[in-house]
């Protein structure tokens, strides 16, 4: 079998290091030691396939998954899944989890005094279609303070988890709200140099995919990493 | 083409919320073929102090060394019912655990054949990107030979290989920081 083509490596100041100090928690976390370079070999380029054996088509509503209407207001996110090649992701796992609207996580470890709406868990998940789109339904999330330095707070964000087809594609990222005047406080918004790699992590009022009368839409694209154009030898 | 990937972000305290739900800590039913392996261990920070936050996620290739994946193209035979995809999130202690069976053999580069291993992919707060590392199994002649770990220098080598514990487990533990720090790829 040839050596696979190996994906792309990250562009200049697009990716966080391990190491940031201004978000504390990786002063003790992240590894201190040079990192070994990996070839990408057939562990690295291939990756778990999931579909609707694992999951419901309604598991993308989060609005839904208890008797009652969560607090809060309904917003549409949806867009698509690309490679930097400009390949769209068909069948992919996404996977959600945010705050509810106060600020607040369904999650025994959140003590921020707002309230917990026992009309919303926070957590969903799809798949792409055939050509990358993904949509969900879902709160907008409140910001909320954290501890990190004082007066701190996260500005209002989405987490989502995505696989891809390899498994050096995984990918875990925070998608943000066009205007949020917290984004220029918070030290993970502001963990990379480039600054349109950040301005990239801010979801756009997605006006077509309003639902008149009942919520307003937000667009998120999301880039995988992408294989280089023509297969090379892997060298040490 | 000019498409950039979109920047990684932490995966943050709260990933129960998100991934709970999709805990897969024994990845070989009965019927899936191969020598069955158990691997505990925990996740400890630069203090010594366990992570109880952390998304531990194995990726393996099925006993005759073929990925469940489109990418592997190998005439070896597919196992229905082994998907090779683990994930479980650390509790107090900090531990993590699976159930599954040790993998065969895959290629590497330049068409060496790789020693048996897994690939462990790790998230937790602290992180703004996941870890990437590999769990190889002891007593496993192929470790002299694999190409991956020869790329590690020796003395951190260790840190890839599980150990036997006496009641059949194989411990293997990542340490983010100082002593025996864990060897973690540029990928």
């Amino acid at each position: 079998m040839k050596s696979p083509a190996p994906y792309r490596r990250p562009y200049f100041d697009t990716q966080p290091e391990y190491l940031f100090p201004q978000y504390a928690s990786t002063v003790r976390r992240a590894p201190r030691e040079p990192l070994v370079v990996l070839p990408h070999t057939l562990s690295e380029v291939t990756a778990p396939v999931f579909g609707y054996g694992d999951i419901k088509p309604t598991d993308n509503d989060l609005t839904k998954q208890h008797k009652g209407e969560p607090q809060g207001e309904r917003i549409v996110v949806s867009g698509r899944a690309l490679d930097e090649n400009g390949k769209p992701i068909p069948n992919m796992l996404i996977e959600i989890w945010q705050a509810n609207a106060a600020g607040r996580y369904n999650h025994v470890v959140d003590q921020h005094d707002a309230p917990i709406d026992p009309n919303f868990t926070g957590g969903g998940r799809c798949l792409t279609d055939a050509n990358g789109n993904y949509r969900f339904l879902t709160i907008r999330p409140g910001e909320y303070p954290w501890r990190n330095h004082y007066n701190a707070w996260r500005p209002a964000h989405i987490h989502f988890s995505l696989f891809g087809p390899a498994l050096v594609t995984r990918l875990i990222t925070q998608m943000y709200f066009p205007g949020d005047p917290l984004l220029d406080y918070d030290p993970m918004y502001n963990c990379v140099a480039d600054e349109k790699a950040r301005e990239r992590l801010v979801s756009v009022f997605d006006w077509e995919n309003t639902l008149p009368e009942y919520a307003l839409a937000y667009r998120f694209d999301i880039v995988l990493r992408g294989r280089e154009a023509t297969p090379m030898e892997t060298r040490r | 083409m000019s498409l950039r990937a979109t920047t990684s972000q932490t995966i943050g305290p709260y990933l129960r919320i998100g991934l709970e739900w999709m805990v897969i800590e024994d990845l070989a039913p009965q019927g899936v073929a191969g020598e069955r392996v158990r691997i505990e261990g925990r996740v400890l920070d630069g203090d010594g102090r366990p992570v109880n936050d952390a998304a531990v996620e194995i990726w393996q290739a099925n006993s005759h060394g073929k990925y469940a994946s489109p990418e592997d193209t190998q005439d070896k035979p597919l196992d229905p019912k082994f998907r090779g995809y683990g994930r479980s999130l650390t509790d107090n202690d900090g531990n993590f655990r699976f159930r599954t069976i040790k993998p065969g053999r895959v290629p590497g580069s330049e068409g060496k054949l790789q020693a048996p291993h897994l690939a462990v992919t790790i998230f937790m707060r602290g992180l703004l990107k996941q870890l990437l590392t590999r769990i190889y199994f002891p007593d496993e002649p192929a470790n002299a030979d694999d190409p991956v770990l020869k790329l590690v220098p020796a003395e951190r080598r260790p840190t890839l290989l599980a150990r036997r514990k006496g009641d059949g487990v194989l411990e293997w533990n990542v340490i983010l920081q100082g002593k025996n720090e864990t060897v973690f790829f540029d990928f």
